[in-house]
């Protein structure tokens, strides 16, 4: 499975990022989202989804080895391996692992696909 | 804990910088809602009468609602709201975008400024942290290009609304700018900030929101989605958005032309929603969680220039396509993207520089006084005219002041035809021929604007449920009858009065009832999951209600022999048969208009100067207000 995005359907609402806080830890708090939508403006005038699509460049940084795959190819952060050194947060080439208040661990993608069904663009797929 | 609320009103004394965080008052909350209750109630209660709207006991007030930044179809929504400069009375202006969910999140439900900083500065607002801070290199700058230069120095994960330089200048009809095309435009709010020194407000909120039932609200939210998915008008209505209402009022004749000399613009298809798909469009840009996005981002190449542009929607495509005659969609957005930049409201704007152009070709304004000559459909005339004005230069500091007092100052008739009620421009309908429209612009708050009532389609088409309905049974084959004045106008209007403006206590946004046929039911579920209050739509409702009879009151207050008249059309509307188009003929003459005015002020509960009762005000629960007004002999 795989998050697929189509920028040029985004308007940009963010149903996506409140769907994401909601499904994984039922608050109303966009800034739990992991996934970030840019708008460029005044130009080029658009907007760019950035969703996490399991790289692993997280899991090779993390000092830790706290970052695992799972079979269906999710990168999934162990907390009780995790040290809160937040070097993943730092290196993800997308910037979609976010720290969650003062909880040890940050979070990321788990490919819930909550975006994606929320998304009323169909900008944002769950793909197998 | 106040459920669904940010808790905090955040008030900030510019004259000294003292910024004070209130807790919200739960009486008020639950009195009046939000949003636009929140604003009329604190404007009532903590501005003094008389003051100047330009002063600094003026309050600017931005304020959301339960509903805002919650998961539910577009919860973005700000409401603004003090004391006018373009009507003297109540004022309130809201907009979409992302600053309302911003600024909950920011842990504020309202930020109330008073006073006026000592040097032009812009606001920081992030999360506990706010600053007043020097905002000198921004002066002058248009209001995209500051929100620009902010960002660029902020970041872009800070939410954003500044003000041109007509709201620095003093124009009455400059606006507040958000998220490169999105405006607060109406009512000069743009005007009450740039006279606080406030240049703009930067917010950034990484917090969350009590919800009272979180997986109820969740559940419930999803299926609102969902069933907003499925109405006919979610893939009808959204592509084109506000402009796909272009074709259908030029077929049923409601479109403002040549400063409503008549209701029908020969050349509309050149200007409609479809013209925007084929020849501006880069993206679909939607306000916070909304499925359904008006805003059409675009492109746009003139004689004058090039532009990125948000827009243009109806209402500017109305009045400058229209009223203004620009015959191409390019032009108009140009003029839409020139007022973004000055920061003028494209609805005023659009008839204070049609109202030029006619006192030009009547020889009521000259050459001379003006500066050139001017002509309806030259773009180059209305650039120049949105120009002087923003900057008060030569013949702009009369326009600077809208129609009324423009028209006013010169005299020789041309308040004929200075199209406005209050002093405020009207917006995007014509309304010769639609009695209960004309009714819902004259008895509208803020003044002639369609935000309060919309009622057109029971004028076209009686029954209707939608605007997408009327947009897709399309205008009449035939010459359309004479509108009928009855009394159930004054019943369409109230029952639109509480309707629309109960979305902007709520703060969110109505177009999915409106323009959808999304019932307003669900609304009042979502409101009881999220804040634990128990309210159904029709008590709702009837919040809405009062809030309706305080803000008229509140005009009674301000507005100086503040009455009947008041509710008066422009002689045009009701003297001068529509000129062409459908309607060619038609007029609403001035015994009709008391007609409908004494069956809306009975319907109301108000005396027959306009005034609300002292038993209507006790029936509805403002009981407190009836006192002060007494001792200020409104109230007798």
């Amino acid at each position: 499975m795989e998050l697929q995005t189509v920028h040029d359907k985004c308007s940009g609402c963010a149903t996506c990022r409140l769907a994401c806080a909601l499904e994984n830890f039922r608050e109303v708090k966009p800034s739990l989202a992991v996934l970030r939508i840019e708008g460029r403006f005044p130009a080029p005038g658009d907007y760019r989804i950035h969703v996490c699509d399991q790289c692993g460049a997280c899991a090779e940084i993390c000092p830790e080895e706290a970052i695992h795959q799972t079979d269906s190819g999710v990168f999934l952060i162990d907390e009780d391996t995790c040290t809160g050194c937040l070097v993943c947060v730092a290196e993800c080439p997308y910037d979609v692992i976010v720290v969650r208040g003062n909880a040890p661990a940050p979070i990321k993608c788990t490919l819930c696909g909550a975006c994606a069904v929320a998304c009323p663009r169909d900008a944002i797929l769950l793909t197998q | 804990m106040l459920h669904g609320y940010a808790g905090t009103i955040l008030r900030i004394h510019l004259t000294d910088g003292r910024i004070e965080k209130e807790p919200l008052p739960a009486d008020l909350a639950e009195s009046y809602i939000g949003g636009r209750g929140f604003v009329a109630r604190l404007l009532f209660d903590e501005i003094e009468p008389d003051i100047d709207p330009c002063g600094e006991k003026n309050m600017f007030i931005a304020a959301t609602g339960p509903l805002t930044g919650h998961f539910l179809p577009a919860s973005g929504k700000t409401h603004f709201g003090s004391k006018s400069p373009a009507t003297g009375g109540y004022a309130d202006s809201n907009m979409g975008g992302h600053f309302g969910p911003a600024l909950k999140y920011a842990g504020y439900d309202a930020v109330v400024l008073t006073g006026k900083a000592t040097e032009l500065s812009y606001l920081l607002i992030d999360d506990d942290t706010v600053k007043i801070r020097p905002a000198e290199k921004s002066r002058t700058k248009g209001a995209l290009t500051a929100e620009r230069m902010l960002k660029d120095d902020l970041g872009d994960g800070f939410q954003v609304i500044t003000i041109g330089p007509a709201g620095e200048n003093g124009v009455r009809f400059a606006c507040i700018s958000h998220d490169f095309g999105r405006q607060a435009g109406r009512t000069g709010i743009g005007l009450v900030l740039g006279a606080k020194n406030i240049k703009a407000v930067a917010v950034r909120g990484t917090g969350g929101l009590p919800v009272f039932d979180v997986e109820g609200a969740y559940a419930k939210g999803k299926e609102a989605f969902a069933k907003v998915r499925a109405k006919p008008g979610f893939k009808g209505w959204t592509p084109e958005g506000t402009a796909g209402l272009t074709n259908w009022a030029n077929e049923v004749g409601a479109f403002p032309t040549r400063n409503f000399q008549t209701s029908y613009a020969e050349h509309y298809r050149q200007i409609n929603g479809r013209a925007i798909l084929d020849r501006l469009k880069i993206t679909d840009k939607g306000c916070s969680l909304c499925p359904t996005p008006c805003g059409k981002y675009g492109f746009t190449k003139t004689a004058l220039g090039r532009a990125h542009v948000e827009g243009p929607e109806f209402e500017t495509i109305a009045l400058f396509g229209g009223n203004c005659v620009l015959e191409t969609i390019e032009d108009v957005a140009y003029a839409n993207y020139v007022c973004d930049e000055l920061g003028l409201d494209t609805i005023s704007a659009g008839v204070v520089a049609a109202w030029a152009i006619e006192c030009f070709e009547k020889g009521i304004l000259t050459e001379s006084q003006i500066g050139r000559g001017i002509s309806f459909g030259d773009l180059e005339s209305i650039v120049y005219l949105l120009e002087k004005t923003a900057h008060r230069d030569g013949i702009g500091d009369l326009l600077a002041q809208g129609v009324k007092a423009a028209s006013e100052s010169v005299g020789k008739g041309s308040e004929h035809f200075a199209i406005q009620v209050k002093g405020l421009e009207w917006t995007g309908y014509e309304c010769r021929n639609a009695p209960s429209m004309m009714l819902a612009y004259l008895t509208s708050d803020i003044g002639a604007h369609h935000g309060r009532a919309w009622v057109l389609g029971h004028d076209v088409a009686g029954s209707w449920s939608s605007v997408h309905d009327l947009i897709v049974a399309g205008g009449a084959k035939e010459k359309p009858p004479k509108g009928m004045v009855t009394e159930r106008s004054a019943d369409y209007v109230i029952h639109s009065q509480h309707e629309r403006p109960l979305f902007d206590a709520l703060g969110t946004c109505r177009l999915q009832l409106m323009e959808l046929g999304f019932e307003g039911e669900h609304y009042a579920e979502l409101y009881t999951l999220i804040t634990g209050k128990q309210k159904t739509w029709d008590q709702l409702l009837a919040v809405s209600e009062k809030i309706w009879h305080l803000t008229r009151v509140f005009n009674a207050r301000e507005i100086k022999h503040f009455g009947r008249s008041s509710d008066y059309p422009p002689r045009r509307l009701c003297d001068d048969p529509i000129t062409s188009g459908p309607n060619e003929g038609y007029r609403i003459p001035m015994e009709d208009i008391e007609f409908l005015l004494d069956a809306y002020y009975a319907a109301r509960g108000w005396d027959a100067n306009g005034i609300p009762t002292e038993a209507t005000l006790k029936r509805v629960g403002l009981q407190d207000v009836v006192a002060p007004l007494k001792r200020l002999g409104i109230l007798t």
